[in-house]
């Protein structure tokens, strides 16, 4: 009997006012009364428009039919078939942009809570126990994977499961990349992290932290002497941007980057944390994406009166919704149509404020949102001792610095066709090294893209 | 992995340490730098690669014990093993087409100028060393800079020790008397670097000062090394740690090395009075 209600079965969630203080997940995740009550929404519509809306195109009425009768591990297995993170995707995915904005439930009223269902069959599986994994039988041929993020996890878990000797190559000394350094515990529990990572050792992947590729080895060692028949570069888009205005290198002004990783990767916001994140009482974030949320929300809950300056309307917030409407609720102020000037000094070199100018909209710019033009004479003040640069990042060059006939775009991305060939034989790419910053989803699915690529380049070669 | 293979104290604040490292020893450079975790809870500190040997697998660090983590670091001996150890980090000094250089180092900074001026010496230039110290307790390295310059000058602020004066006196001194520099590599303090900077920008010496700044990554993520050179802004980390002395902008960098003072200092007393708690109870014995 399917459900008529026209609106999601809402999501229990921490109070604003008491998850602004803390760093504990923001949404509880439903029981299995409401997982059971929101799967049977789901129409099971002859066009199932939301499994094209999913980039990695999970079965999801099929899945969703397997909840609605209380068959959770044969859900997990549904998604399982197409994706390898759902922990993570039901958590960060923009859904409302994805699989929900295509839902037919979303005519009338809410679309099907898509998302919330994969996380809630995603975290039932996770707290079973571990079953005993069947070690793939090894095929005797050796892949590297660069970065230990959603696209190098992804990559790295296929290629195991076909088995081939897989090693993961990670920078940090902690594995899961922006997973990680970036998204906040209180948005993505980095337990659930660990335990990807556990899985993937599982399988025989070899996961080597403090090794950057470029400096500790090349990609060009990686083959000609280290036995790799292939590389995947999943390196992401970690360069942070600067708009270079007065002010920027004053004590208090963090690119997010930073910020986020001092808090999440170094656990700064701990009491006993070794590693100091300022402690500002008011602080200016400047950005609309969802890292501008992650960090105005990481720096509320530090204890400071934050305000989002965004140069475009919320209209135009490229964000995650719910992250927008979290980060609202948890007393964060937005001001939009607004843009940095310059950032003022205190005496003794902090920051003492922004002088922002106000914007207006015009015509669309290459992006295809309208562009923000200066309203002159309208600058204004805001005062802030803190300043947190959130306006974009991308990929590192060091990468294409050391490596031998590798192409690149102009602003950095490593270009690659749709199976993630790049320019030089046997290495692939996927993620936001390719396409600048985007998501865990595309990165996952570039992953799998590429692993499959990797399997038949391998197999063609050896004929 | 990341084994302490040998550690010896140099002087009173300031320790040696052979880590075994093959990958990192394999590559390392002069004028790179690593970065490492004493354990798993650790602040990830940079420290430059004083020296290191590719068949052994072991890169040397010296460093100054001056905050939490280094007197964590200082804590460990022989035996014990490092929870995280990355790199070679950063650009190596550029020795190329060098004839005649000056290396000027103040403090633990010439832990870092050994390198540099080791790697100008074996490849042929002429290597003028000027090491400066406090006084003649802290000083280190003499008989290493020795083997390695033709001219060695040892300064000290009390005269305990070599002549008594800073270490610009002495730069002063020799180009005045005629000597032609192609460079100057100047590494310490950065109130001594920028002073030094200022002296040899009045001869037009082209000079390289290795900058230190504060780093969480190192690898060039977050921007927190930044600091302007040339009206232009740049990451220590992955476009350093040498610069042109001349461009660099030190006072910005001096004041943003301070932003976290108050957090080191309280850390560090912190880590102080564990220990000596744990000096205490074992001196107890049995109790």
């Amino acid at each position: 009997m399917a459900n008529m209600s026209l609106k999601k079965n809402e999501m229990p969630t921490q109070a604003p006012d008491v998850r602004n203080k803390n760093f504990s997940e923001v949404a509880l995740g439903y029981t299995e009364e409401q997982a059971i009550d929101e799967a049977k929404r789901c129409l099971n519509c002859k066009t199932k428009p939301c499994v094209g809306g999913c980039p990695v195109h999970i079965n999801i009425p099929a899945f969703i039919e397997k909840v609605a009768a209380g068959e959770f591990e044969e859900a997990y297995k549904m998604i399982a078939l197409s994706s390898s993170l759902p922990a993570v995707c039901g958590r960060v995915c923009p859904q409302e942009t994805q699989c929900e904005q295509k839902c037919v439930r979303g005519i009338k009223g809410e679309p099907v809570a898509i998302g919330r269902l994969e996380r809630y069959v995603a975290d039932r599986h996770n707290a079973l126990e571990a079953e005993e994994v069947s070690l793939p039988e090894k095929n005797g041929h050796k892949v590297a994977v660069i970065g230990s993020g959603p696209s190098g996890l992804a990559c790295a878990s296929d290629l195991a499961k076909l088995g081939y000797d897989v090693t993961v190559f990670e920078a940090l000394h902690l594995a899961g990349g922006v997973l990680v350094y970036g998204i906040p515990e209180f948005r993505l529990p980095k337990a659930i992290v660990g335990k990807e990572i556990d899985g993937l050792k599982a399988l025989g992947v070899k996961i080597e932290t403090n090794t950057v590729i470029g400096k500790t080895f090349s990609i060009d060692e990686l083959m000609e002497k280290m036995g790799f028949e292939a590389v995947f570069i999943g390196s992401g888009a970690g360069l942070p941007r600067f708009m270079n205005i007065k002010g920027e290198n004053l004590k208090g002004v963090y690119s997010a980057n930073e910020f986020l990783t001092r808090i999440n990767l170094m656990k700064a916001y701990k009491d006993d944390g070794t590693t100091p994140v300022q402690r500002s009482k008011k602080t200016v974030v400047v950005g609309g994406g969802n890292v501008a949320m992650d960090a105005a929300r990481c720096a509320k809950r530090l204890g400071a009166d934050v305000t989002v300056v965004y140069r475009r309307t919320e209209k135009e917030l490229p964000a995650r919704a719910e992250e927008v409407e979290h980060a609202m609720e948890e007393g964060i102020r937005f001001m939009f149509l607004t843009n940095p000037l310059e950032i003022l000094p205190t005496e003794d070199g902090w920051v003492k404020g922004v002088l922002c100018q106000k914007m207006k909209l015009s015509e669309p710019d290459a992006s295809g949102r309208a562009r923000p033009v200066p309203i002159e004479g309208s600058a204004e003040l805001v005062e802030a001792d803190s300043v947190i640069m959130s306006i974009g990042t991308s990929p590192n060059p060091l990468i294409k610095s050391t490596t031998t006939g590798l192409d690149t775009q102009k602003w950095g991305g490593i270009i690659a066709d749709e199976n993630g060939q790049t320019s030089k034989e046997g290495v692939f790419a996927g993620g936001d090294a390719v396409t600048g910053a985007a998501t865990v989803i595309l990165a996952m699915g570039a992953g799998k893209t590429a692993a499959a690529a990797i399997d038949e380049y391998i197999k063609n070669k050896n004929i | 992995m990341f084994d302490i293979v040998r550690k010896k104290s140099l002087n009173p604040t300031v320790t040696l340490m052979d880590i075994y490292a093959p990958a990192v020893a394999k590559k390392a450079e002069p004028g790179q730098f690593i970065i490492l975790r004493t354990d798993c809870d650790g602040e990830r500190i940079p420290l430059t690669v004083a020296d290191f040997d590719r068949e052994k697998g072991t890169v040397t660090i010296i460093f100054q014990i001056v905050g939490a983590t280094t007197e964590k670091l200082n804590r460990l001996g022989e035996g014990d093993c490092l929870c995280d150890f990355v790199g070679p980090l950063g650009r190596a000094t550029e020795t190329e087409g060098k004839k005649k250089v000056a290396v000027v180092g103040g403090g633990v900074g010439c832990a870092i100028a050994y390198p540099v001026a080791k790697k100008f010496f074996e490849q042929g230039t002429e290597v003028h060393s000027i090491i400066g110290f406090r006084n003649r307790d802290l000083v280190i390295l003499e008989d290493e800079f020795k083997a390695v310059s033709q001219k060695l000058c040892l300064m000290s602020d009390d005269g305990s020790c070599g002549e008594k004066g800073l270490v610009t006196d002495a730069l002063k001194a020799l180009i005045e008397s005629g000597e032609k520099y192609d460079e100057v590599i100047t590494i310490g303090p950065l109130i001594m670097m920028k002073f030094v900077s200022k002296l040899t920008k009045e001869y037009g010496i082209h000079t390289v000062a290795s900058m230190n700044p504060v780093m969480i990554d190192g690898t060039g993520m977050c921007g927190g090394c930044r600091l302007s050179v040339g009206g232009e802004m740049k990451f220590a980390c992955v476009d350093g740690p040498e610069f042109d002395a001349h461009l660099i902008d030190f006072d910005e960098a001096i004041a943003r090395s301070s932003m976290y003072r108050p957090f080191e200092r309280h850390a560090h007393e912190e880590t102080c009075n564990l220990f000596a708690k744990a000096d205490a109870v074992g001196k107890d014995g049995n109790n």
